[in-house]
């Protein structure tokens, strides 16, 4: 199985940081996996997007041009990428940022309002973490497994304070 | 077996420097290498080693030769408009025949360019690049642990010739992140009888220079080095061989552009389009003889390149005008995706021209 994923937001939005911990759980899990990060010059605002790719044989190109998952965290990257998604794929959008639904009739839609959630956590930089939750929830190729120790590796040993509210973000986008 | 991690391909080089014995480096910043440098300045201090950034791509060249010129083990890293700096002190290494390593992360050209991954530096990185006659051993990474794997070998040919390597990567092997097994600690083994490392007055002293007046002494100096530069070419040149035993439509790629072929050749063998690839794993010396041998049997060459097509002369040169070679290409910081690819390869096998 192979499972083709792109995270697609503004910088700053964890859209890196989402991919990453999706990359390690891979890793732990013993997959073959690529990470590969696109954006421009900016530190925060301008586009970030991000290719995983999650799987049982040695991965090719690492470039992720038609996902099986998109996820969508503001309007120019569902603008961008809604066609590029395989038919019966499944596109997460994140409904607090992006008001118009999804026009594709042949994929999975899961409308999840991520940013307004993580703000009434008090965590609103971890709208990337409650979608990917929910991501895990829903996606056959991203088990719900290994969160504690993925999340251990993607989280700078600076930031260790960070690990449980990161899992309490992931929890929230699960039960939903 | 070793531990798989994860890393990206500018850390991987990094850390399998250090772990060949590496530990001089010089650098500047740039994109899309810079995590290379940030790696060694976190490093080296902590391992009795040297990091230092110049106050220019010129200066950092510049103590390589320094470095080199003792023995050790030494390099830089940059990107393709800081590699063009890099020129006349790579040409002055290659004069005095001195092992370094020099990576270039590519970005689109010419100019300034671009931050996103290019291959438009092949003609450089193969031909010489700066000013006279001379080579650099040139590696092409297409996985971060070919970035890891590559770099020690590029250090030990770079000894056992005597002459500067480079590590030709792109924008996407440095940026991404793959699981990889980090190769064990190595060191030089070749003796260097050659290097400037103080007399202590029990020998006569050893002179490192590229300057030569006189004319019959600086031609000896040539013909001597392109001697070596013929055994290499005979016994250096590494590839990968993918689904070729019974192709017609024959990709040559390396880096980036190799991994988006293997796409193509598979789903072009499920269209029932018998396509393989020939990935040069060295671009100098460049892997000729297995172009030779497919040019007897393929239909088509089809080279898949990040420039206008600059790898696409070598590969004509290997097969010898036998057989057409088309390019297929993007440019200026794109890359091909799998079904440009394809769509190439479909319109030569209709019979039509791209």
């Amino acid at each position: 199985m192979t499972t083709q994923i792109l995270i697609a937001g503004f910088g700053g939005q964890g859209v890196l940081f989402a991919g990453k911990f999706l990359a390690y759980k891979g890793l732990i899990e013993g997959k073959n996996l690529s990470w590969l990060p696109s954006y421009g010059p900016e530190m925060r605002g301008g586009t970030a997007n991000c290719s995983v790719i999650i799987s049982d044989e040695p991965v090719g190109s690492p470039i992720v041009s038609e996902p099986d998952v998109l996820i969508a965290m503001n309007l120019p990257s569902l603008d961008k990428y809604e066609d590029a998604v395989v038919p019966g794929g499944m596109i997460f959008v994140d409904s607090t940022l992006i008001e118009r639904k999804v026009k594709r009739t042949d994929v999975k839609v899961f409308y999840v309002p991520s940013t307004k959630l993580a703000a009434e956590m008090n965590a609103p930089t971890l709208a990337n973490m409650v979608m990917t939750g929910k991501v895990m929830k829903e996606c056959p190729g991203v088990s719900g497994e290994n969160i504690e120790a993925a999340l251990k590796k993607v989280v700078s040993a600076r930031h260790q304070d960070l690990l449980e509210i990161n899992f309490k973000a992931l929890e929230t986008g699960y039960a939903l | 077996m070793a531990e798989k991690v994860l890393m990206k391909g500018n850390e991987a080089i990094a850390e399998a420097a250090i772990r060949a014995g590496c530990l001089h480096y010089f650098g500047y910043p740039i994109t899309p290498q810079t995590e290379l440098a940030a790696y060694m300045a976190k490093r080296m201090p902590k391992i009795g080693g040297v990091f230092l950034q110049a106050e220019s791509e010129v200066a950092a060249i510049n103590m390589v030769y320094g470095v080199a010129s003792t023995g050790k083990r030494v390099m830089t890293s940059s990107s393709s408009p800081g590699v063009s700096l890099k020129q006349e002190g790579i040409s002055y290494i290659a004069g005095a025949d001195l092992p370094a390593l020099i990576v270039n992360v590519q970005r689109g050209g010419p100019g300034l360019g671009g931050i996103q991954p290019s291959q438009s530096d092949y003609f450089q990185a193969t031909k010489g690049g700066g000013h006279g006659d001379y080579h650099l051993i040139v590696l092409t990474p297409s996985s971060v642990q070919e970035m890891a794997d590559l770099t020690a070998l590029a250090f030990d040919l770079a000894d056992k010739y005597r002459m500067p390597a480079m590590l030709l990567a792109d924008g996407t092997m440095g940026q991404m992140m793959e699981p990889v097994v980090l190769p064990g600690e190595s060191h030089a083994t070749v003796e260097k009888p050659w290097a400037v490392t103080g007399t202590e007055g029990k020998r006569k002293h050893n002179v490192v220079n590229s300057l030569y007046l006189v004319p019959d002494e600086l031609e000896k100096t040539n013909f001597e080095r392109f001697e070596r530069y013929a055994y290499i070419e005979e016994n250096e040149a590494r590839y990968e061989s993918y689904m070729m035993e019974d192709a017609e439509y024959c990709l040559v790629a390396f880096g980036i552009a190799a991994r988006v072929s293997k796409n193509a050749v598979v789903a072009l063998r499920a269209k029932g389009i018998r396509a393989g690839l020939i990935r040069p794993i060295t671009v100098w010396p460049f892997p000729k003889k297995p172009i030779a041998e497919a040019a007897g049997k393929v239909r088509v060459f089809v080279s898949v390149e990040l420039s206008m097509g600059q790898m696409i002369e070598d590969v004509r040169l290997s097969e010898n005008c036998k057989k057409p070679v088309y390019l297929c290409n993007r440019a200026g910081g794109k890359i091909p995706n799998p079904g440009e690819i394809i769509a190439c390869v479909e319109k030569i096998a209709k019979g039509g021209d791209v």
